[in-house]
């Protein structure tokens, strides 16, 4: 039995401590939704949703209410649009009705206005992607991603190509918002089929009709437990571990009773640590706790290695089903500790691209100069997929271009989203290596059949 | 439907009686009490029953909130799952 220290520990770490489940992600497959009249495909997405996600919003409060947790988003995630508008087409008016369903339930975000791409595209999945900039200036709630890699296709580089001019074209559509079409824009390797955090979100083909998926965070919590050791990098595994589970835990417990209410099938926990810009909630913090004056030295990508490490050990315990990301997240523009390093220079971006090969997920929310041409950004894209192709593990870039802006200055989004000091990046020319196109091979170590 | 009452504020006279007598008017067994003083700041907590109750979790919790400003202090309830999920390896996060 517990008693009143243990009581006492929960209580403080929801009042001081930014415990939160982040999300409550329900996926809906739209599958039986294609027909072959973009009308009646609408019609009958719309329907869907509100049938299964009408009372998601209430029922995530309910809980939120009674454990005395805060549950911060709920959400949506369907299957990739691509795929549903395969045989009816009409993707722009699918992406209204979508929008137009997130917003009548109350959901934060829905995503799923993705494609798989990662060996090749067909005529209608290219025509589908370079609708991506317009439909996600047009709309408020969706989010977008693209798999263009995966370790055992290897890389599609003509995708890649195409994502760096989606990208800018997403950055000069939202400019007025500082780029925000970029916030909710993922290119990813390996991506995976039941992540209930945005922007990347999406509903896979091996999925139930209707799952229930999870999100943790509590970088704050784990930061405040590490305040009390004083021994050495053992013990730090050791108390990221315990304290991961009980974060977990609470996740799990959410999980299953959102699940049982909502009539869905109970999914995965993902044991991401997900920062937010509020001070005493950044993974940095956790980085600098453990011995770092500041998050970018040396020494940054060892201790995110033992925190991702011990985050999914203790997680793994804690949860029936894990999936997701499961891992810590660097948003740099979500991130107080991040944010500072990047201002004052502390943090590059290719420490950053080294961190994200021990860790989930990627280069994300990272905001570079507005006149970054398209093939740098391409390359950026190509590299950091790269590294989770060979690594076999999940890879994403959310950059943004910021339209107009250059190094020193900040894109401000607010909210979850926060600001990201414009970073700089190499500018030396990658046009001949992105012109090629084709396909990266598979790396051989992925063929274990 | 069992819970934790907990109650955390400046110490100061007849607080135990004003929340007990609360949760009797509301029919909410009290099943266990503890409470200590920590840096001047009075803690209680109830390990309680909510099943005789008319009222629902979220009465009872609207009720203790109310009170809690009253008196000066903040009181919450929260299901004994949450606790039991954290805290216990073997039957946590089943249900609420």
């Amino acid at each position: 039995m517990y008693g009143n220290r243990e009581i006492l520990e929960t209580i403080n770490m929801v009042s001081h401590q930014h415990l939160d489940v982040r999300t409550i992600t329900m996926g809906i497959s739209l599958l039986d939704c294609i027909t072959d009249s973009p009308k009646r495909t609408c019609d009958k997405i719309y329907d869907k949703i509100m049938r299964r996600a009408g009372n998601l919003v209430r029922v995530g409060d309910d809980i939120a209410r009674e454990i005395g947790v805060p549950i911060v988003n709920k959400r949506v995630s369907v299957t990739p649009v691509a795929i549903v508008a395969a045989a009816s087409r009409g993707h722009m008016e699918i992406i209204r009705t979508l929008d137009r369903a997130a917003e009548e339930i109350g959901i934060d975000f829905l995503g799923g206005y993705s494609a798989l791409v990662h060996k090749a595209m067909s005529p209608y999945e290219r025509e589908f992607l370079l609708s991506i900039p317009q439909a996600l200036a047009e709309t408020r709630k969706i989010c977008s991603s693209v798999n263009v890699a995966t370790s055992k296709a290897g890389i599609n580089m003509d995708a890649v190509a195409l994502m760096g001019q989606i990208v800018k074209d997403c950055a000069y559509l939202t400019r007025d918002q500082g780029s925000l079409g970029c916030a909710k824009l993922v290119v990813f390797a390996n991506a995976v089929e039941d992540n209930p955090f945005m922007a990347g979100a999406f509903l896979g083909m091996g999925e139930d009709d209707c799952v229930i998926n999870v999100g943790v965070s509590g970088p704050g919590v784990v930061k405040s437990a590490l305040e009390r050791v004083d021994g050495d990098l053992t013990e730090v595994a050791e108390c990221i571990k315990q304290t991961a589970f009980k974060i977990t835990r609470v996740g799990q417990l959410v999980c299953r009773e959102a699940s049982k209410r909502l009539g869905a099938s109970s999914g995965i926990v993902d044991l991401s640590l997900a920062p937010t810009p509020v001070v005493g909630d950044s993974v940095a913090h956790i980085l600098e706790e453990i011995g770092l004056e500041s998050v970018g030295a040396c020494g940054t990508t060892a201790t995110l290695a033992l925190l991702n490490d011990a985050v999914k050990k203790g997680g793994v315990m804690a949860s029936s089903h894990v999936g997701g990301l499961s891992g810590a997240f660097i948003p740099v523009s979500e991130d107080a500790g991040m944010i500072r390093a990047a201002e004052s220079g502390l943090l590059t971006l290719e420490k950053l691209e080294a961190m994200t090969a021990v860790c989930s997920v990627g280069l994300d929310m990272i905001a570079v100069p507005g006149d970054t041409s398209a093939q740098v950004i391409s390359a950026l894209i190509a590299d950091e997929i790269a590294i989770g192709v060979v690594n076999t593990k999940t890879t994403a870039v959310r950059v943004i271009p910021a339209y107009g802006k250059k190094v020193g200055d900040y894109v401000e989004f607010g909210g979850l989203l926060g600001r990201a000091p414009v970073m700089p990046i190499h500018t030396a020319s990658p046009a001949k290596f992105i012109a090629r196109g084709g396909r990266i091979p598979a790396p051989l170590h992925s063929n274990k059949n | 439907m069992k819970a934790i009452v907990s109650v955390i504020g400046k110490d100061k006279r007849g607080i135990i009686a004003h929340v007990s007598a609360a949760l009797y008017k509301m029919d909410v067994n009290i099943e266990d009490i503890s409470q200590t003083i920590l840096q001047e700041y009075f803690t209680m907590i109830m390990a309680v029953d909510l099943d005789a109750s008319p009222l629902d979790f979220d009465a009872v919790k609207t009720r203790l909130a109310e009170l809690g400003a009253s008196l000066g202090v903040e009181i919450n309830i929260q299901l004994q799952s949450i606790f039991d999920s954290m805290h216990r390896v073997d039957t946590g996060a089943h249900s609420l």
